[in-house]
């Protein structure tokens, strides 16, 4: 049994949310380096360059990489071997709520989303999955999502005999309704197969596997290749003005599910694709 | 005039032709279960130009994968009930060109299933959603089992019923549908309401 | 480099018209800020026939939620927000006058008849530019909804802001125009 202070928890979840926010990874970094590369459009390349700009800004000033520095949702992997001294929630919210004064971060929760939309002033409540697994660490994978992009995901419920092909297509065609507006070039994360919460969870843990990586599954593989390529061959562009570059990766995972089914989430995340993990 | 007919396998194409939407079908016999895998497995086999287990003419497919339980050697049913038939309305014409005249589900199907059971004189029938119990006492024995590779629920299931119902026919072979006329009914509704 | 038009608020009608969509602009002077529950609360007083707390007339909105300011910067990071949320808001404001708005994403028909009809300009701000963008604001004030917190109506002045001209007041849509082109 490991001994964790709520107090750790606190530090360590504030230290990854101003991470997150300040720093873009390397992945995504390569990613439009190697996109500018091969960007036609003027325009295209003006933005992808802006962008590049941008996250040096951001990095140098302690700035906000974009000023919609999202809801906080944490994916948890808690060791049953810990003991955790205090209260757990309280202490995850309050790591949030220090990241996000000390970081000039943006607080964007409002509370009742229908009615009061009153704002919470806090940026929590935080969104908190939490696994749990053998061993005696905790560890923590952070993202602040913004909505521009959260507000383009979809969800269908597929039947089995839509199949490869009718996913792929549900996909492409999910990112052409969206067109400009989750900030372009996008990175894609989906999930097939589970229930209808649990592949719009995986999806949105997608959107966070290293950009550049393939499912290890040639056949997944093969079908991330198929719709990156008929994403970009839409147009839509960087900042949805018109180029080669609309989606900088698809990353395509799945779960078992049940025989009449395969839901299908897409989760999109826009190229500011933050965030930060680590271990206790 | 809504009927009821009581029909045995293996069902006359004339027999299906005078059923008209609304009528209730009660079937003694042997019918066949299959759902989504089903069915690609069947389109497989047929491809692959090798033979089907069981000969489909004048045959009902059921859409449905039962709870069973092994005595022994043998395979007895605990409780069955239809599935989504929409999933299976791919598969319609293929089904058709086996000889199958019964098709028997829950939800309905569309245009291409219409089709279809007008070009074969087929039927497609309605079974109680959600009254597994009582449709499980109407299975008198399970004849045969064939591909269980694909799990219990998904593989074909033999089955001798007597009195298999009430079904109601949902899609007749005159190309009428319930499901088409709720769906317009509903449609101008709703452009009344928006 | 393609030419840069330097344009200064407020907009007049000149200016308005000789814009075309695909111009890179560079704003100087003071713009207003405003979202969703701002526009709501403005459009609530047009309603009640009340004077609103900011002048319209020539005015550019730029739709944005800014971050906190750290000290020794006059804003936080502020790139656009995705306009089409305050579409329903637009042709209302349009008609008292407003000649520009700045954000990110696609505009209903609607407002892009309000903009034919009145001569105003969409112009594009590029999402998550926001940390560059914060450094070319030079001074900013809330001046009415304070309340709101990043929502509220801020007064910037801007020197230089980066934008493109996405629909012009003839109604041509880079969001429509440039996609077809690279389409494989």
């Amino acid at each position: 049994m490991r001994e964790v202070n709520a107090k750790q928890i606190k530090e360590k979840v504030k230290e990854l949310f101003l991470d997150a926010n300040f720093h873009i990874g390397e992945d995504v970094l390569n990613s439009i380096k190697e996109a500018l590369l091969k960007e036609t459009s003027e325009t295209g390349k003006n933005v992808l360059n802006m962008i590049l700009k941008n996250y040096k800004v951001a990095a140098n000033e302690v700035l906000a990489i974009c000023q919609d520095t999202g809801l906080a949702i944490l994916f948890i992997k808690l060791g049953q071997e810990v003991h955790i001294n205090g209260n757990w929630e309280e202490a995850i919210n309050e790591g949030v709520k220090e990241a996000y004064v000390e970081g000039y971060l943006r607080k964007s929760a409002v509370t009742d989303p229908v009615f009061d939309r009153k704002n919470t002033k806090t940026n929590c409540p935080a969104i908190i999955y939490t696994e749990i697994v053998p061993g005696d660490k905790i560890e923590f994978l952070v993202t602040p999502k913004g909505f521009g992009s959260e507000n383009m995901s979809r969800l269908a419920m597929m039947k089995p005999a839509d199949g490869p092909e009718g996913i792929i297509n549900f996909i492409v065609e999910t990112v052409k309704i969206a067109g400009p507006n989750p900030c372009p070039p996008t990175i894609i994360g989906v999930c097939v197969g589970g229930t209808m919460d649990q592949a719009s969870i995986t999806a949105k843990k997608a959107t966070l596997r290293k950009v550049g990586e393939h499912n290890p599954d040639p056949r997944y593989a093969d079908m991330e290749r198929q719709t990156l390529e008929k994403i970009n061959n839409l147009g839509i562009g960087p900042a949805g003005l018109g180029g080669n570059t609309t989606s900088l990766w698809v990353n395509i995972d799945y779960k078992p599910t049940h025989i009449a089914g395969m839901p299908v989430a897409v989760n999109i995340c826009c190229h500011a694709a933050r965030h930060a993990s680590g271990i206790i | 005039m809504m009927k009821e007919v009581k029909l045995s396998t293996a069902l006359k194409e004339e027999d299906i032709r005078d059923l008209r939407i609304g009528d209730v079908v009660y079937i003694n016999g042997i019918i066949c279960t299959s759902r989504d895998m089903g069915h690609l497995k069947m389109i497989d086999v047929t491809e692959k130009k090798e033979k089907l287990p069981i000969d489909f003419q004048g045959g009902v497919i059921f859409h449905a994968g039962p709870v069973v339980k092994k005595q022994g050697e043998k395979y007895e049913v605990i409780v069955i009930g239809p599935t989504t038939s929409i999933r299976m309305e791919p598969y319609s014409d293929f089904i058709g060109g086996l000889g199958v005249k019964a098709i028997i589900g829950k939800g309905g199907m569309e245009e291409g299933t219409s089709e279809a059971l007008k070009k074969y004189g087929m039927v497609y029938l309605q079974a109680p959603p959600g009254c597994a119990v009582v449709l499980g006492e109407k299975v008198e024995q399970i004849e045969n089992v064939f591909w269980l590779e694909l799990g219990v629920p998904e593989a074909l299931w033999v089955l001798k019923v007597e009195n298999f119902g009430p079904l109601v026919v949902g899609m007749d072979s005159e190309g009428n549908s319930i499901y088409r006329d709720i769906r317009i009914k509903g449609k101008k509704l709703i452009e009344k309401m928006f | 480099m393609e030419k840069i038009k330097k344009i200064t608020t407020p907009l007049s009608n000149e200016v308005v018209q000789d814009l075309k969509a695909g111009d890179n602009v560079s704003i100087s002077g003071y713009i207003y800020t405003g979202r969703d529950a701002a526009h709501k609360r403005l459009i609530d007083l047009l309603k009640e026939g009340k004077k609103l707390p900011i002048e319209i007339e020539g005015q550019i909105i730029y739709y944005v939620g800014p971050a906190p300011t750290p000290p020794g910067y006059k804003c936080g990071s502020a790139g656009p927000t995705t306009s089409y949320r305050m579409d329903p808001y637009t042709p209302a404001l349009l008609d008292l006058g407003l000649k520009g708005m700045i954000g990110k994403g696609l505009r209903s028909k609607e407002v892009i008849e309000s903009m034919k009809k009145n001569g105003a300009i969409y112009f594009a701000a590029i999402g998550g530019v926001a940390a560059m963008i914060a450094k070319g604001i030079k001074s900013s004030e809330v001046v009415a909804y304070e309340d709101l917190g990043p929502e509220a109506i801020h007064k910037y002045y801007v020197e230089d802001f980066p934008v493109i001209v996405c629909i012009d007041a003839k109604g041509n849509n880079l969001y429509e125009t440039e996609p077809p082109k690279y389409i494989k």
